[in-house]
């Protein structure tokens, strides 16, 4: 069963063609890393999932529903594909517990008491109740990185996108984060992860994806493999640049 | 001047009066414009974007007694009968919406893209984005150098002075004719325009106290 489907797809800004070609079909509780050199298009493909950028042309297909339809209701998707971003996007002016509910009350619909209550069991989950009253500007990044996390949890979604969600942390904050990603993996959610973490990638995930230049050069469900002896020249490069220093 | 004050008190609480009516008038319309300009002028939608710019850059661009006149004179003639106040305190209206259009559209865009994308991601609306996240946070940004504008709009309603909008000016006129005093005429009306401004201005900065810290 597939959660997200790229057929053919080409995304350009103005001439700039940022994403080539692409095809990748993503199955339900896979958990998808990829990698590459900045600039590659990783980040643009993971905003094209859930319809932060549009497509220029191909088919997205994401939990059944069609991006590159028109007529899609993105906000639809959105409700099913959470995303945790790079730079947190907390909420600044609602407490750590305010922005885990809003979501459900406000879009879902949801009894307050119900998500409240939830909203508590993700917060000791990520190990931050004891913050749950607190503003984000209170909290350090590796904190509200996992305020973040259960914040898109709250919603149920049928996957999660996650962009360079360690890359703004401090090193010593890293290693929460990504506890709590892998705990998620476990609990069976389809994740694709845009990460430099080679040890999460190699550890936690079941596929690996490189990509540069806009373009998807390896693909391969067998991440120690693909690490071990990489079949792209500039896959070949970017592995030796990354592990020889 | 304490003279003027006393002999002519009447007039000038008459003046007062009309001043700020106004004001009051005119800040409430002049938010109410100003943020739906504002929002035209961040919109998608590029025609809507067009208009609120052109709306902008032409309102700010022309003289307040130009606009002021232009209502007083050009409606009265093809469209509808309006008095001096009403012309004058739409003319006030319309100027300075065009001003608080662009310090909300200032205020909203220095609210990071983030906090929109983060509200987006899980399924709000633009609507609901911008009530629940963005605006709440604009208004923190906005609320001082809305103070100004606000402090502006009241000085500039004695622009119903030329239009006979019996405001605080067009009284100073009249008791300056009567009393041949000028100077002491127009001592007392300033000093009756602090009365309104310095609480005003008060107001503001408790206001940024209150919120910008919270």
């Amino acid at each position: 069963m597939s959660m997200i489907e790229f057929h053919d797809v080409e995304k350009y800004y103005g001439k700039f063609h940022a994403l080539k070609d692409i095809n990748l079909t993503i199955d339900r509780g896979e958990v998808v890393t990829v990698i590459g050199p900045s600039g590659s298009g990783k980040s643009t493909l993971l905003r094209t999932i859930n319809g932060l950028e549009h497509i220029t042309s191909g088919q997205l297909i994401v939990n059944d529903f069609n991006l590159a339809d028109k007529h899609t209701d993105m906000n639809k998707i959105r409700k099913n594909v959470g995303m945790v971003f790079q730079h947190f996007n907390l909420y600044a002016n609602k407490t750590v517990l305010a922005n885990i509910t809003l979501g459900p009350t406000l879009v879902l619909h949801r009894p307050k008491a119900e998500v409240e209550k939830e909203a508590m069991a993700l917060l000791d989950m990520v190990g931050l109740r004891d913050q749950a009253n607190k503003y984000p500007s209170a909290l350090s990044g590796g904190q509200k990185q996992r305020v973040a996390i259960a914040r898109s949890l709250a919603m149920k979604p049928r996957a999660i996108l996650f962009d360079e969600p360690t890359s703004a942390l401090d090193p010593e904050m890293i290693g929460d984060v990504l506890d709590v990603m892998q705990k998620i993996a476990k609990q069976g959610m389809t994740m694709v992860v845009v990460t430099h973490e080679m040890g999460f990638a190699q550890r936690v995930g079941d596929r690996i994806v490189f990509m540069a230049d806009g373009q998807i050069l390896e693909d391969s469900r067998d991440v120690k493999g693909f690490f071990d002896h990489p079949q792209d020249p500039r896959a070949q490069e970017f592995i030796s640049k990354i592990f020889n220093h | 001047m304490l003279n003027i004050i006393t002999q002519h008190w009447d007039t000038l609480v008459s003046g007062l009066g009309y001043t700020l009516q106004s004001s009051l008038i005119a800040l409430i319309g002049s938010v109410v414009v100003g943020t739906a300009f504002a929002l035209m002028e961040i919109s998608v939608h590029r025609w809507l974007r067009v208009i609120g710019t052109a709306y902008v850059e032409i309102i700010r661009n022309v003289p307040l007694l130009v606009i002021t006149m232009g209502f007083y004179v050009i409606v009265p003639k093809y469209v509808v009968a309006v008095d001096g106040f009403t012309a004058g305190t739409i003319g006030l209206t319309i100027y300075t919406s065009a001003f608080i259009a662009e310090t909300v559209r200032a205020g909203i865009e220095s609210v990071a893209v983030g906090q929109m994308e983060g509200a987006r991601a899980v399924g709000m609306t633009y609507t609901q984005a911008m009530t629940h996240i963005v605006f709440p946070q604009a208004i923190k940004i906005v609320i001082p150098p809305l103070g100004n504008q606000f402090i502006n709009l009241v000085k500039n309603s004695s622009v119903l002075a030329f239009v006979a909008g019996f405001d605080l000016m067009y009284q100073a006129k009249i008791i300056a004719n009567l009393t041949f005093d000028t100077f002491n005429t127009y001592l007392a009306v300033g000093v009756f325009y602090l009365v309104l401004t310095m609480p005003l201005s008060y107001l503001m900065r408790y206001l940024e106290k209150k919120w910008v810290t919270a």
